[in-house]
């Protein structure tokens, strides 16, 4: 394996996402235990990619706890709906540990989402997650903080990595196939990741 | 690549939708894959999201409605739009106002969308040469009624799956219905099989062009089947009798309880509404197991507020 591709650097290998991953599951157990009123939600689409591999692997380190875990997707709740360039398809939120007239009143929520760079996401995952109730506390776990970035008054509560890059970088966090491994990539900007994206699409095919 | 695995269409084809005949597969598609999440905010406590609080939308209705008006009300109100109303009993259109500067008055205020029901076939299309805002065809005269075929197909896909190959029978008054129109070519386009049944006088001479078979055997399409979409007896659009009494076709295409239980596999029964019960179908057979017509409806709210919302959020080129 290099430490780069055509257009980009890894800034996080396999073997360091594994860890960081086990890392992250193990902080959530320390801070929440046994999970009684602690929920964990996913973001779409990106964080759910996260999200179901860090599920498997707490489910592992807790011996088979379950905590209730379900997928937001905010698409409907943007600031840029209307205004960014291309317009991104809706996804299904799944909720469904909510049943019924339950809300999500009075739970911790963990959302959990994979880069945390303008703030906006998570502002937009807030503001949809205020119409299913009034949670007691939410945090925010991502694997890369691009801490000097954002826009918003957002932090997170649990970190894989900081990332200090300038405005017009990229970061990817790429999944392989195989459960649980993947790596992330620091481009120089956006267009770099999508030449990249583009050109191991056209080996893959 | 597991991050871009789905190349998702992300917005419609068209600026309008005047019909299923500007639709294509994928834009079909993209309907129901953001209606199924609409549907999913509908049955949440709190029923609204913010997207199109920055649009204004008009409901024109120049024809009697109840459930489409009510339903696009409501899909526009859970979108977070601002909603102006009016209909055509209480308008200057009976002072003598065109068509063309009732609609631009309107636009005047800053209206960004207009829903338009309008008696003559084509209107919403002559609008959409002359004016700017995005416009939906809530019916037009006895030619389409887009809406409500991709409710219909949106609420047989969530009862059958694909829809490829299955069979679908449009039964009663084809000849006045812009429902029978929208839902032949969108269930085409889903690849379903399609046949019309009713009597001669109100099936339309050249209805086979459209690749759609043709029944007046009621039994025979039923046992065919495995969808009847029932459609009114529209006997205010008659302007002439077309069958003898409305005892005489309830016997002929009627569809009663004791016809379905013949049957040897159950199928689905929808209606557009509003319902002539004892006429196409009588009351057992609309509060049955096999109906799912307020399911329709309740669809037909998830499908408007995805229209709504894919137009409003259509960039263009």
């Amino acid at each position: 394996m290099t430490d780069s591709t055509a257009h980009g650097r890894i800034i996080m290998d396999e073997r360091r996402l594994s860890l960081t991953l086990e890392r992250l599951c193990h902080q959530l157990v320390e801070k929440h235990g046994e999970f009684e009123n602690t929920c964990l939600i996913a973001l779409q689409p990106r964080g759910v990619m996260l999200g179901e591999r860090l599920y498997r692997r707490l489910e592992h380190i807790t011996g088979g706890l379950h905590p209730p875990y379900g997928k937001l997707d905010f698409s409907l709740y943007r600031d840029d709906y209307r205004t960014r360039a291309r317009p991104i398809p809706v996804q299904p939120t799944v909720l469904d540990f909510l049943v019924g007239p339950q809300s999500i009143d009075g739970r911790k929520v963990i959302l959990i989402d994979d880069v945390l760079y303008t703030g906006r996401t998570v502002a937009a995952a807030l503001r949809t997650l205020y119409d299913y109730g009034r949670p007691a506390r939410v945090e925010l776990l991502v694997l890369i903080d691009r801490r000097f970035n954002r826009e918003l008054p957002i932090h997170c509560d649990y970190v894989g990595m900081r990332v200090d890059a300038l405005d017009e970088a990229y970061v990817r966090v790429v999944w392989a196939t195989a459960p649980e491994s993947g790596r992330v990539l620091l481009y120089p900007d956006r267009k770099a990741a999508e030449n990249d994206l583009h050109q191991q699409q056209q080996q893959n095919d | 690549m597991a991050d871009t695995a789905h190349n998702q269409q992300s917005q419609l084809g068209t600026r309008h939708l005047l019909g299923i005949k500007d639709l294509t597969r994928d834009d079909i598609e993209l309907i129901f894959h953001t209606a199924a999440s609409f549907k999913h905010v509908l049955n949440r406590p709190i029923k609204k999201v913010p997207s199109l609080k920055d649009i204004t939308v008009a409901n024109l209705f120049f024809e009697n409605s109840t459930r489409t008006r009510i339903s696009f009300e409501l899909a526009e109100k859970r979108l977070s739009a601002d909603v102006v109303n009016f209909s055509a009993s209480s308008s200057s259109l009976k002072k003598g106002e065109t068509l063309l500067d009732t609609v631009n008055n309107i636009l005047s205020m800053k209206v960004d969308m207009v829903v338009m029901r309008h008696p003559a076939p084509g209107a919403p299309h002559f609008l959409a040469r002359h004016i700017d805002a995005h416009i939906i065809n809530a019916g037009d005269g006895t030619h389409e009624h887009p809406t409500q075929a991709l409710l219909d197909a949106f609420s047989m896909r969530e009862k059958l799956g694909d829809l490829a190959g299955k069979h679908v029978a449009i039964i009663g008054d084809i000849l006045h219905s812009r429902v029978a129109l929208s839902n032949i070519l969108c269930l085409q386009k889903l690849g379903a099989r399609v046949r019309v049944c009713g009597p001669p006088t109100l099936i339309p001479k050249h209805i086979g062009s459209l690749g759609v078979e043709v029944s007046y055997d009621l039994r025979d399409t039923l046992r065919w089947c495995d969808v009847a979409n029932v459609l009114r007896i529209q006997l205010e659009r008659q302007d002439i009798q077309y069958f003898p009494s409305l005892r005489e076709y309830s016997q002929y295409f009627g569809i009663n309880r004791q016809i379905l239980d013949a049957l040897d596999k159950p199928i689905l029964i929808m209606h557009p509404g509003p319902i002539n019960r004892g006429v196409e179908i009588t009351s057992d057979v609309a509060d049955s197991e096999h109906s799912i017509i307020l399911e329709q409806v309740e669809n037909g709210l998830a499908v408007r507020m995805a229209i709504l919302y894919l137009l409003a959020g259509r960039r263009e080129a």
